[in-house]
């Protein structure tokens, strides 16, 4: 099946059409942003950026409800801005401060907002599969209604545990949708090279489990999808399965010598497939807004990048005696 | 106002590197995403790109140019309306403190971090498990195990049991006999063969707001979920900053059965022990199987329940009480004496009373330890007794390297090395998988005889 490719004319307002571009910038920027941090030595270790993928998370949020989860890997700044939790806290969490999200003590892989219903951030691949299913699980018994987001990668897809979480979750009727980001690449391995079958959504037929192949650089192609896939798992016929063709522009994380593809490879879909200039000109051509109305946004953005740039540098680093908290709860922590 | 373009660390060792090609020259205009340069470090070449728009002022460090140093200047970034011009007089500001500085105000710090903090002198709770007078009922480990889960169960809407063959069969040792009836297909959950993915499941839906009972097969198979256990549901409250954790309990038979050989019979005692954001339980008594399972229910914490197989069976007397519970951190004291500790904690306490009995007959005094939680773990009861004993013997099924015995071995050297009047003797299972023949088996595991020769050799009689 081809991807999923949104139809011609969009039933989306003005309005939200600007909100898409309007978030997807501020990941773009973020990400940028975060790079050149990490380029300054502010960031360690692992960094893994969202650029080029923007359109998955925010045509997914286009599409959740208030209360609907989420969970993910370690490539998760975008997810978390997307669901509406703020840059400031983020930067200064992959700045390792006090102000970050988890007090500077998770890192750019390991962050989470109870308030938000984010529920990571996680560093060992396809671990959050299961555990998404287990959030799901969780409001099944709870019969609430709500639906969680199983974020993961094409490189995840290879791990044993996703199939042992589609069969329950199919067996049990669980509301999760499992996205797979298809980025084409683990690290430097190509899906070609990694992966026995070219449409990975396919895999969920042996367990009756519904797929489909999404345009991923194409926000209103996957927030429809995400409409079709949210409304099953509400109506209790269980999981759905996205598997949302997108592209990293960027390295791996930062420090990736890219010799596994081309240069013209990336430029090409830079070109001629960019999420935002995508939706930039949808909006132009639409006559939805002006020029200057989109230069309005981006200086918004700015502002707001920039502010969490400048929060994140500013913010201490933790007391030292953070380093024995948080180790064992005294008191379970509510839902939120 | 002109910025500053600096030279990037592109890994998280990088200190310098060489510039290897410049993509773009002076004068041309850039935008956020472009790649401006080649920079090659030792351990590869990598692309680096424009985060803001403007034009090249000025390149500063020419491209083959080896050994540039994180953080130097490379080009001037003009805005919109500058000249190159300006460069000299525009001070070109750096956007941020250089990374060094950030390493070194790190540096200091790390090594102020406060050591672990010191044991306390030994501050032990020996208040007894129940009150004097209650009314006490024989029952197996197996019974008492059942009723303080469903006790459990009854008490909150949210605690419910998922693993292999709990609800139709009863449970694969009749663990859960009776449940599925009681709580019905939702709390009672039959699991496929999928360890893994049914911890991971389980700690979902203890991040969720729910309170899973794990229950695997035995510890055996929790190998393959050992990720799940470690990675998702001990690391992640600290990992948040507090803000979500697992409150849920794996549970299980650990250690040898009967002659089920190698992948069967490990004892795991130790493994879990070490793993900050668990907490540990081994019972021997049916009363501490109940009391320590509705506490590891009720604890806001992932718990790791070890049981054991052969107890599963044994009979002992338990509290008639409405809602007995035992605290985690407290040990019991078996049996009061004064030549000697023994120090034990699951099945291994059989073999320590055994060898008690039989020290008794020879005029040996000792007294015998119940850790019973093995995180937190009650080291000051076992530092106390041994300031009176001044001897000390440890007993465990599990392996020798690394074992229980081992670091109790440690504190006591710590907190009360002048007490000691001979060397801590560990015993312990074999260093050997499990064999299958039964004479074989027999001598891997640890036996009374050999407690009591550990006895006698540190008691030097
Ligand atoms: C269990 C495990 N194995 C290996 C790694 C190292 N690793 C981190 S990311 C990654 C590639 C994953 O690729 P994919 O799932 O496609 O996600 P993407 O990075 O493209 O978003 C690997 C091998 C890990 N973190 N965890
Ligand atoms: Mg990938």
């Amino acid at each position: 099946m081809a991807p999923r490719k949104s139809a011609k004319k969009p039933n989306v307002s003005a309005e939200e059409l600007k909100a898409y571009y309007r978030d997807m910038l501020l990941i773009r920027r973020f990400e940028e942003k975060a790079g050149q941090l990490y380029g300054m030595g502010l960031i360690g270790g692992f960094c893994h950026l969202y650029i080029g993928q923007e359109a998955v998370v925010v045509g997914l949020e286009a599409a959740a409800e208030e209360g609907d989860k989420r969970i993910t890997s370690y490539r998760d700044h975008g997810h978390m801005l997307a669901c509406g939790m703020d840059p400031n806290g983020v930067m200064a969490e992959l700045t390792g401060r006090e102000g970050g999200y988890s007090k500077g003590k998770g890192g750019s892989m390991h962050m989470f907002s109870k308030e938000k219903h984010f529920y990571g951030g996680h560093g060992i691949v396809a671990a959050q599969v299961p555990l998404g299913a287990g959030l799901a699980f969780a409001d099944k018994y709870k019969e609430n209604g709500r639906v969680t987001f199983t974020y993961f990668g094409d490189g995840a897809a290879n791990q044993g545990q996703v199939y042992e979480a589609f069969n329950m979750a199919a067996l049990w009727k669980l509301p999760c949708v499992f996205v797979i980001e298809n980025n084409q690449y683990a690290m430097g391995t190509s899906q070609q090279r990694s992966t026995s079958s070219a449409e990975i959504y396919e895999r969920g037929k042996s367990f009756g489990i519904p797929g489909e192949a999404v345009d991923g650089m194409d926000v209103l192609a996957v927030k429809e999808a995400g409409e079709k896939a949210v409304a099953h798992c509400r109506s209790g016929d269980g999981p759905y399965i996205l598997e949302i063709k997108t592209y990293r522009y960027r390295g791996h994380s930062m420090s990736d010598p890219a010799k596994y593809r081309t240069r013209e490879e990336v430029q090409k879909m830079r070109d001629e497939r960019d999420p935002i200039e995508q939706v930039r000109s949808l909006l132009l051509t639409g006559k939805h807004a002006t020029e200057d109305d989109l230069k309005a946004i981006d200086k918004e953005i700015k502002t707001i990048v920039n502010e969490s740039a400048e929060f994140a540098k500013e913010s201490p680093e933790p007391a030292l005696d953070e380093l024995w908290t948080d180790i064992y709860a005294t008191e379970v922590p509510q839902e939120a | 106002m002109a910025t500053e373009i600096l030279m990037p660390a592109l890994s998280p060792t990088m200190e310098e590197g060489t510039l290897a090609k410049w993509l773009v020259k002076e004068g041309d205009t850039v935008s956020s995403g472009d790649i401006m340069a080649e920079i090659e470090t030792d351990k590869a070449t990598m692309e680096f790109e424009a985060v803001d728009e403007g034009t090249i002022g000025k390149i500063l460090i020419a491209e083959g140019t080896e050994g540039v140093k994180v953080n130097t200047a490379i080009a001037v970034l003009l805005e919109d309306g500058e000249s190159a011009d300006d460069i000299d007089t525009a001070a070109a500001a750096p956007e941020a403190a250089p990374a060094a500085d950030a390493g070194n105000e790190a540096a200091p710090a790390a090594s102020e971090a406060p050591a672990t903090p010191a044991p306390e002198a030994p501050r032990t709770d020996s208040t007894p498990d129940w009150p004097e007078g209650t009314t006490l009922k024989q029952q197996t480990v197996r019974e008492a195990l059942r009723d303080g889960m469903a006790e459990e169960m009854r008490r909150d809407e949210s605690v419910f049991l998922m693993g292999e063959e709990v609800a139709e069969y009863q449970g694969a040792y009749k663990i859960s006999q009776g449940m599925l009836d009681e709580f019905g297909a939702k709390r009672v959950i039959d699991t496929p063969i999928t360890e893994h993915g049914f911890a991971g499941i389980g700690v979902g839906a203890a991040f969720g707001g729910l309170r899973p009972i794990v229950e695997f097969m035995t510890f055996n198979f929790a190998m393959q979920a050992i990720d799940q256990i470690i990675n998702s549901a001990a690391k992640t409250l600290y990992m948040s900053g507090g803000q979500m954790g697992a409150p849920m309990v794996f549970r299980g038979p650990n250690g040898a059965a009967a002659r089920v050989g190698a992948q069967h019979s490990q004892d795991y005692a130790a493994w879990y022990m070490q793993v900050p954001g668990l907490k540990v339980a081994m019972p021997y008594s049916a009363s501490d199987y109940k009391g320590l399972m509705k506490t590891a229910i009720r604890d806001p914490n992932p718990v790791i329940f070890l049981e054991n197989e052969i107890l599963y069976g044994r009979s002992f007397d338990v509290p008639d009480l409405d809602d007995y519970t035992v605290p985690f951190g407290k040990a019991r004291i078996w049996r009061e004496g004064t030549d000697v500790t023994i120090v034990s904690f699951g099945i291994g306490m059989s073999y320590a009373l055994a060898a008690a009995d039989k020290l008794a007959e020879d005029g040996i005094s000792a007294e015998v330890i119940d850790l019973r939680t093995l995180r937190p773990m009650d080291t000051g009861s076992v530092i106390k007794s041994v300031m009176k004993t001044n001897r000390c013997v440890t007993v465990e099924e599990g392996w020798p390297q690394g074992s229980v015995g081992n670091y109790i071995s440690s504190v006591i050297m710590q907190e009360a090395f002048d007490y000691l009047d001979a060397p801590v003797i560990n015993c312990t299972g074999k260093d050997v998988p499990m064999p299958y023949a039964a004479n074989l088996e027999k001598l891997a595991l640890v036996t009374t005889d050999e407690v009591i020769a550990a006895v006698k050799q540190v008691t030097y009689t």
